[in-house]
């Protein structure tokens, strides 16, 4: 009879391991699914780097992105990015990054990003750089973004990458 | 004032807005006609310590960009793109130098910026100068700086990225614009290292 339990465990336990590997990426909070979190990698000395993802929101009353922190940098802010003509401005976003109901929230390049400020250590092609992202309803979550290379114009996972 | 110079900064958009303009229209994209002198000598500094003027690249065509490495986004961006462009030209892409100015010496020292640039896998000269000197260029080559100070204490960069390409002769040959596509920029980059 033990056997039962033993066997529900390593189910359990492949399943959770074949999500991992088959979702690479994906991270739920409530309604919320934080699809490829990804960073570009940075050079020793560089004290910043870059994080986007795209956030999903299943349910039926928008969500908001507050603010977020990481153990590998000092702080994680929410930036946008604009240009105006060739002058680039960037601004930290004080108020959060609304996903609308059943709709997304992409930050990517040329547009909203979060910003690792301050990085203990350069974030090197491949690592996983853990965080935590507070919600205004789905309250926090632990994600991890994946570090690709700095040529990188969008989530490796996605199958896009490369080009 | 940070080597904002608003005359100039018109210029290099108004030539940017005419070269759109150009393209849209399927015309050849003229190279800008009077620079009105975008360009002109400056002295900085290289990785190794070592000084590196206009008259480094005396008969080398040079694609320079603008920015600093606390810039997360559009400076990576430029810079991977400017690094694939030249592979894509083959042998010819090692007839251009291309050159990152760092315009913020306060975190930006030689040596890191010397790391900052190996990311990209090309050749990229990556230089910085006193305020003096940034100022100097900036001015000179019409690039928009600007300091935006943070509550922490901190300031971002608001800065010109746009990619300005000079000939051997150090005449301003053209402008890759960050919204500008791969092909158009690339046809620029082609015909400057012709």
């Amino acid at each position: 009879m033990t056997n039962i339990p033993h066997n529900a465990l390593v189910a359990t336990l492949a399943i959770s391991l074949g999500a991992t590997a088959a979702l690479a990426h994906s991270f739920q909070a409530g309604h919320l699914t934080i699809h490829h979190p990804w960073a570009r990698e940075t050079a020793a000395g560089q004290s910043v780097g870059g994080g986007f993802m795209t956030i999903r929101n299943d349910g039926n009353t928008p969500d908001r992105l507050l603010s977020g922190s990481t153990p590998a940098a000092k702080e994680l802010q929410l930036h946008s990015m604009v240009m105006e003509g060739t002058v680039m401005r960037m601004r930290q976003v004080t108020d959060g990054l609304v996903i609308p109901a059943h709709g997304e929230l992409t930050l990517k390049p040329g547009g909203f990003h979060v910003m690792f400020i301050g990085l203990k250590a350069p974030l090197r092609q491949g690592a996983m750089v853990p965080a935590t992202l507070r919600f205004q309803h789905a309250r926090t979550v632990k994600v991890a973004f994946k570090v690709q290379p700095v040529g990188s114009s969008e989530p490796m996972e996605a199958g896009h990458a490369g080009h | 004032m940070l080597g904002i110079d608003p005359r100039r900064v018109g210029m290099i958009a108004l030539t940017a807005a005419a070269l759109a303009l150009a393209a849209c229209q399927g015309a050849k994209a003229p190279p800008p006609a009077a620079s009105g002198g975008i360009g002109g000598p400056f002295s900085l500094i290289a990785p190794d310590g070592s000084t590196v003027t206009d008259k480094t690249f005396a008969g080398k065509p040079f694609a320079i960009y603008f920015g600093y490495t606390r810039c997360p986004d559009v400076c990576p961006t430029s810079l991977s793109r400017m690094a694939r462009l030249r592979k894509a030209l083959g042998p010819a892409g090692d007839r251009f130098a291309i050159v990152f100015v760092s315009v913020d010496p306060e975190h930006d020292k030689p040596k890191a910026i010397g790391e900052y640039v190996k990311l990209f896998g090309t050749p990229i000269i990556g230089l910085t100068g006193s305020e003096a000197q940034l100022k100097t260029i900036e001015r000179e080559y019409g690039v928009y700086v600007n300091k935006v100070p943070q509550k922490n204490g901190d300031y971002l960069v608001d800065h010109s990225a746009a990619t300005l390409l000079f000939d051997g002769r150090g005449q301003l040959a053209d402008i890759i614009s960050p919204d500008q596509p791969d092909a158009e920029a690339l046809a620029k980059l082609r015909a400057l290292a012709s």
